[in-house]
């Protein structure tokens, strides 16, 4: 029986394109769904640039001007760009410590499973949600917060937001790949707070103390936040360019890093 | 008495038939710790292998090299004549692993149907539930799930895809002694249908009721090799309860003795075989009483192993 077997067609066992797809869209799905139905995730990720924007954006400081816009719309871009970030550092960071961590990955990893699936889904649904949450922002500063916006402008704002998620999706990788199952949340949120602060994410950056000033353009928050700002009318004219190098940069620095510990993972075993 | 090595060279097997799974010569280290040394595994096709030890004894850590989720620091791992982790070979392969957490959010059918996408000819989803005895949870999420269901699911991943070769580490622990006899029974019929099987016990009880080979591993290395029935001929065979005038010296140079205990004002003698240690008895005791002769049990029989590897590393 196995003699006969061990000596299939090899065509037999090639995945037609569309067996593939299949398989791509499944895994998204159900990453989708998955995190979706987590409330400390979901909800969590969501809620909190809203409730900062309903409060900070709309409520507390109504008809000022930060940076030549409203606050309304600078707090529209800047939080967007919190609320993508959290939502990429949260589902790869700890979802990839956690599944790597304790077997899941590994289950996966026995399976004919393509591995670009597992990492491609979980950077799609990163997208998904920060979509919707842009989305959010931008329907909330429109109808309460006097927010202008052209549809072109709204549309550019809301796909460099998608787009950056990308690269916290890489720094969340590397996260995943060195923290454990249990400490991973505490990493994110000690990156994930201060890096949002210190780039000028909650208050503009020429109101951060001099010295976090000048250390904000290291940041790879402070990029993706000049880039989506530059979207609702902040720093018009200013190259876009080299704020995407600098995203770019440290993304391939995040895979470099996630790289190192996929290999690690391969002599050592978990759990 | 039999020697180690007569187990292991044993040419003929019961089932003779392709190798499909093999470790030649492996060791795996971890850090400074040796899990594996020097370990020789087969598993031909059609056989249910089972891979006995105690905690830490490198079962786990044969499966996932054999799953090629680490490689080996020396020797060879062969599936199906290749590298375990060749496409080709992760679609003939299924795996059921010690998993601590499982996405708890997701459906039993939506985790299976999931796992089933990745497969050539999958079963039948509603195959596949009923196979691992999840009639009625498909709508369940995994994380509400008591242990012995969640296990079950883990189960039904291994065998959805219908693969040809299937690991299951521990696949039993956590499982009521019903769930337990269901997923025997359907192991059986997966053996009948012409797969394969490697599993890891702790069940001795397990190891006897399906394997058509034991491999017993102690600290990382094979110590015995053989049929259930070998196994437990290999140590106890048989075990003499009787109460006896004779002195124990004398009890321990009757032929065939291997061990001799006193228990309760009687003795417990182990034997390869019974008969004539009960000749030398009654010739030697007229008056000796009590007697009882029981087949050891692959329990003692295991004991007995690994007790004897752990005197012999005392005295190397």
């Amino acid at each position: 029986m196995s003699a006969a077997s061990a000596t299939l067609p090899r065509a037999a066992m090639e995945r037609s394109f569309s067996h593939t797809l299949t398989i791509y869209v499944k895994e998204t799905k159900y990453e989708f769904l998955k995190l979706l139905r987590l409330p400390t995730y979901s909800v969590s990720i969501i809620l909190f640039p809203v409730m900062f924007y309903v409060l900070f954006g709309l409520l507390l400081n109504r008809g000022k001007e930060a940076d030549g816009v409203s606050v309304a719309a600078y707090l529209m871009a800047s939080y967007g760009t919190f609320g993508v970030m959290g939502a990429s550092l949260f589902a790869f960071g700890v979802g990839v410590a956690g599944e790597r961590g304790l077997g899941w990955l590994q289950l996966k990893r026995a399976t004919p499973m393509p591995p670009f699936a597992y990492f491609l889904a979980k950077t799609l649904v990163c997208m998904a949600f920060s979509f919707i949450i842009v989305l959010l922002l931008l329907t909330l500063g429109i109808s309460f917060g006097g927010v202008h916006l052209a549809f072109a402008q709204a549309a550019r704002l809301v796909a460099t937001l998608v787009v950056g998620a990308g690269v916290f999706c890489a720094m969340g990788l590397a996260i995943g790949y060195f923290a454990g199952p249990t400490s991973a949340a505490a990493v994110v949120n000690l990156t994930y707070l201060p890096l949002s602060f210190a780039s000028g994410l909650w208050i503009p950056v020429d109101m951060l103390p001099s010295f976090l000033q000048r250390v904000a353009p290291f940041l790879p928050p402070y990029h993706l936040g000049r880039l989506a700002l530059g979207n609702v009318g902040v720093g018009r004219g200013g190259s876009s360019f080299e704020h995407w190098e600098a995203l770019m940069g440290f993304a391939f620095i995040c895979l470099g890093i996630a790289r190192l510990g996929f290999q690690r993972d391969e002599g050592k075993s978990y759990g | 008495m039999e020697t180690l090595d007569a187990i292991l060279n044993r040419p003929s097997r019961s089932i003779a038939s392709a190798s499909v799974a093999r470790l030649s010569g492996v060791s795996k280290n971890f850090g400074a710790a040796r899990a594996l040394n020097n370990v020789d595994l087969e598993v031909c096709g059609g056989e249910v292998v089972a891979v006995l030890g105690p905690n830490g004894a490198g079962k786990t850590t044969a499966v996932k090299l054999l799953l090629g989720l680490a490689s080996p620091s020396a020797g060879t791992v062969g599936v199906f004549g290749a590298d375990p982790r060749t496409p080709l070979n992760r679609l003939r392969t299924g795996a059921m692993l010690q998993v601590g957490r499982v996405p708890e959010t997701l459906q039993v059918q939506e985790l299976i149907n999931l796992f089933s996408s990745y497969y050539m000819k999958p079963l039948p989803i509603r195959e596949t539930v009923g196979a691992a005895g999840l009639q009625g949870l498909e709508k369940r999420r995994f994380g509400v799930l008591s242990g012995g269901q969640k296990q079950r699911v883990l189960f039904a991943l291994a065998i959805c895809g219908d693969p040809d070769l299937l690991f299951l580490d521990e696949p039993t622990v956590g499982l009521d002694v019903e769930a337990r006899r269901m997923l025997w029974d359907e192991i059986r019929r997966l053996v009948a249908r012409g797969k394969t099987v490697l599993l890891t016990t702790h069940y001795l009880q397990e190891a006897d009721a399906l394997a058509d080979r034991v491999v017993v591993i102690n600290h990382g290395t094979v110590i015995a090799e053989g049929t259930p029935a070998e196994i437990k001929a290999r140590t106890a065979g048989r075990q003499i309860r009787c109460v006896t005038r004779l002195p124990i010296a004398t009890v321990c140079s009757f032929p065939g003795v291997m061990e001799v205990r006193s228990d309760r004002g009687a003795f417990v003698i182990s034997a390869t075989v019974a008969e004539p240690v009960l000749r030398e008895l009654f010739r030697g005791d007229p008056e000796v009483s009590e007697i009882e002769v029981t087949s050891a049990g692959l329990e003692e029989a295991f004991l007995a192993l690994t007790r004897d590897n752990e005197s012999k590393e005392v005295q190397s």
